[in-house]
């Protein structure tokens, strides 16, 4: 099993403490609300999404340092990608952080996000670490919801 | 904080206590555990352990059921854990104690029998701003179904329930009151001999949520007056799967069957069914058995270690980690109650309870985060979530150390 204290690299505190992308669109043509109802923790996300492009993406909300550095470092590696390349990335994510996907290997789009893939060995926390994208997933489809239950 | 008045009480052998614990000599990331958990669920000592597998290994077989000599044995041996619930919360006879699969079923199954019978349209349920979801939610359950509403004891900031509202909020609607008698996050022990004997004024009944009281301090139904008492065996050093619901013998009586089935019954005929009297009738299908002779394993073990010297033997840890981590800049308790008991809630600035949870297990500290199933208490002081440190018979100050210097270390990490 992984010592929990390894998640807590460099890069996650800093993004916890200075999260990027921070705040509201408006207008949006995206917007979801993601909740994890273990955690408590709530994002709110927004999109400005131009011909088949992520042009912005910001997101608001409280939750652990998992959530925040996750939701900060997701907004950053989305934005200016094609809608279709983000919906590969949340796939990747997905399967990297529930240990389906090697990182090595088979996650090529999520680049330092890669850094995530130690939750998969915390089962309590794989949920903190992917409602940003379950968040984002809602939000393309047009739904404005989204639950980590 | 009070502190039992008792000095002359021989203080417990921990040492040879935990000697009965084979979990706490586990290693977790490369580090002893330290269970400050028990709030969660208890660790079961070996004896109980023991007397559980003994039934399984030899004595197996099904109660009330026929004649066989094993089937005799068996019931004597789930009676006798019956009376020994009677004796442990001073109940006045063993037909008052219904075995079942914890707190909140206990909860649940006087909600619908004495709670569809007593509550209708336009009636009120008063229950306590700290309330486990446990009982809230088959109360709202209940008010749903007839048309009923829930109104709230508030609190202080301490944590403590704010009684001079009491005569207010007990109206002549007012068919039954839920107070929990140890708040599972705030560790407040709240005065329910007086919330009772205040609510019996008007003639109204009160369940008292025991499950984070039974461990912790010396309960007497009789002398509470309660008129139901609820707890599960896994939060007193006994397995799951099996607690307790005390009724007043009268209250039992009047009370409707719950589920039906084999074992709650006198005689079933297509014409008409009689049922057994209190407690069989709430009692249908096989229970579990090895779990109940395991309750009544755990409360020996427990009274034999004396409930008045656990308390103080805990008493001395909360007040040392209160002390402790009060003392740590930007960490706040929440619940500062004068009575409390055992357990120890906090947020730490700038650092999510879920982050401060992982952390501390890094370092084997075994502690709970999260809303603690009573996200109301969550709301009222404004957190997401808080972290839990819970203290038993079988923690000592180094526990504390570690889980201070953990807090510290996590603190540290997150500047
Ligand atoms: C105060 C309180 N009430 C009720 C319960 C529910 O107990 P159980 O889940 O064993 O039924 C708990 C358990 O956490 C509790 O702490």
């Amino acid at each position: 099993m992984t010592d929990p204290r390894e998640l807590y690299q460099q890069v996650i505190l800093e993004h916890n403490k200075k999260p990027r992308n921070f705040g509201k669109l408006a207008p949006c043509t995206h917007h979801a609300e993601g909740h994890n109802p273990l955690c408590g923790d709530q994002l709110d996300l927004t999109l400005v999404v131009e011909d088949g492009v992520v042009r912005d993406v910001k997101f608001e909300g409280s939750g652990c340092a998992i959530d925040v550095a996750s939701a900060s470092l997701m907004t950053g590696a989305i934005k200016g990608r094609p809608v279709a390349e983000a919906e590969a990335m949340i796939e990747q994510f997905r399967g990297m952080v529930r240990g389906e996907l090697d990182p090595a290997t088979q996650t090529p789009l999520l680049g330092k996000l890669t850094l995530f893939s130690g939750v998969r060995d915390l089962p309590s926390r794989v949920k903190c670490a992917i409602l940003p994208w379950a968040t984002l997933h809602a939000a393309l489809k047009g739904e404005e919801e989204a639950s980590t239950e | 904080m009070s502190t039992p008045s008792n000095t002359a009480l021989q203080p417990l052998d921990v040492l040879a206590i935990r000697k009965d614990f084979p979990l706490l000599s586990r290693v977790l990331h490369g580090k002893p555990v330290i269970y400050l958990d028990s709030a969660v669920s208890g660790q079961m000592p070996v004896p109980v352990i023991e007397r559980m597998a003994k039934y399984e290994r030899q004595e197996h077989t099904n109660v009330h059921r026929g004649v066989s000599t094993l089937s005799q044995e068996a019931t004597d041996f789930y009676e006798a854990a019956r009376e020994k619930v009677r004796k442990f919360i001073g109940a006045a006879s063993a037909r008052e104690i219904v075995w079942t699969r914890g707190a909140t079923e206990g909860i649940n199954l006087v909600a619908q029998t004495f709670g569809r019978m007593a509550v209708k349209e336009g009636d009120e349920i008063l229950l306590s701003a700290m309330e486990h979801h446990a009982n809230i939610v088959p109360w709202q359950m209940l008010a749903q179904e007839k048309g009923a509403t829930i109104k709230v004891i508030p609190m202080t900031d301490a944590g403590e329930l704010i009684l001079e509202s009491l005569d207010e909020l007990l109206t002549e609607r007012t068919k039954l009151v839920g107070v929990v008698h140890v708040s599972n996050v705030l560790g407040t022990v709240n005065p329910v001999k007086e919330i009772i004997a205040r609510a019996h004024a008007k003639g109204i009944p009160v369940l008292v949520d025991g499950a984070q009281a039974v461990p912790h301090l010396k309960v007497d139904v009789q002398d509470l007056d309660a008129d139901f008492y609820v707890f599960s065996g896994h939060k007193l050093s006994g397995p799951t799967g099996i607690g307790v619901l005390y009724g007043k013998l009268a209250h039992l009586e009047a009370m409707p069957p719950w589920h039906g089935g084999g074992n709650m019954i006198r005689s079933v005929s297509w014409e008409k069914t009689t049922y057994m009297a209190a407690p069989g009738k709430f009692e249908a299908g096989t229970p579990p058995i090895a779990a109940a002779i395991g309750l009544g394993a755990a409360i020996d073990y427990v009274t034999t270690l004396g409930l008045d010297r656990i308390a103080a033997h805990e008493h001395e840890l909360l007040a040392y980690a209160t002390e402790r981590l009060s003392a740590i800049p930007g960490l706040r308790i929440l619940g500062t109650a004068r009575n409390k008991a055992s357990v120890l809630s906090f947020v730490v600035d700038g650092i999510h309870p879920h982050d401060v949870g992982s952390l501390l297990d890094g370092e084997g500290v075994v502690v709970r985060a999260g809303h603690h199933c009573a996200q109301p208490i969550m709301t009222r002081f404004n957190v997401p979530a808080t972290t839990r440190a819970s203290f038993a018979y079988f923690n000592t100050r180094e526990d504390v150390d570690v889980l201070v210097s953990a807090v510290q270390k996590a603190i540290e990490l997150f500047k």
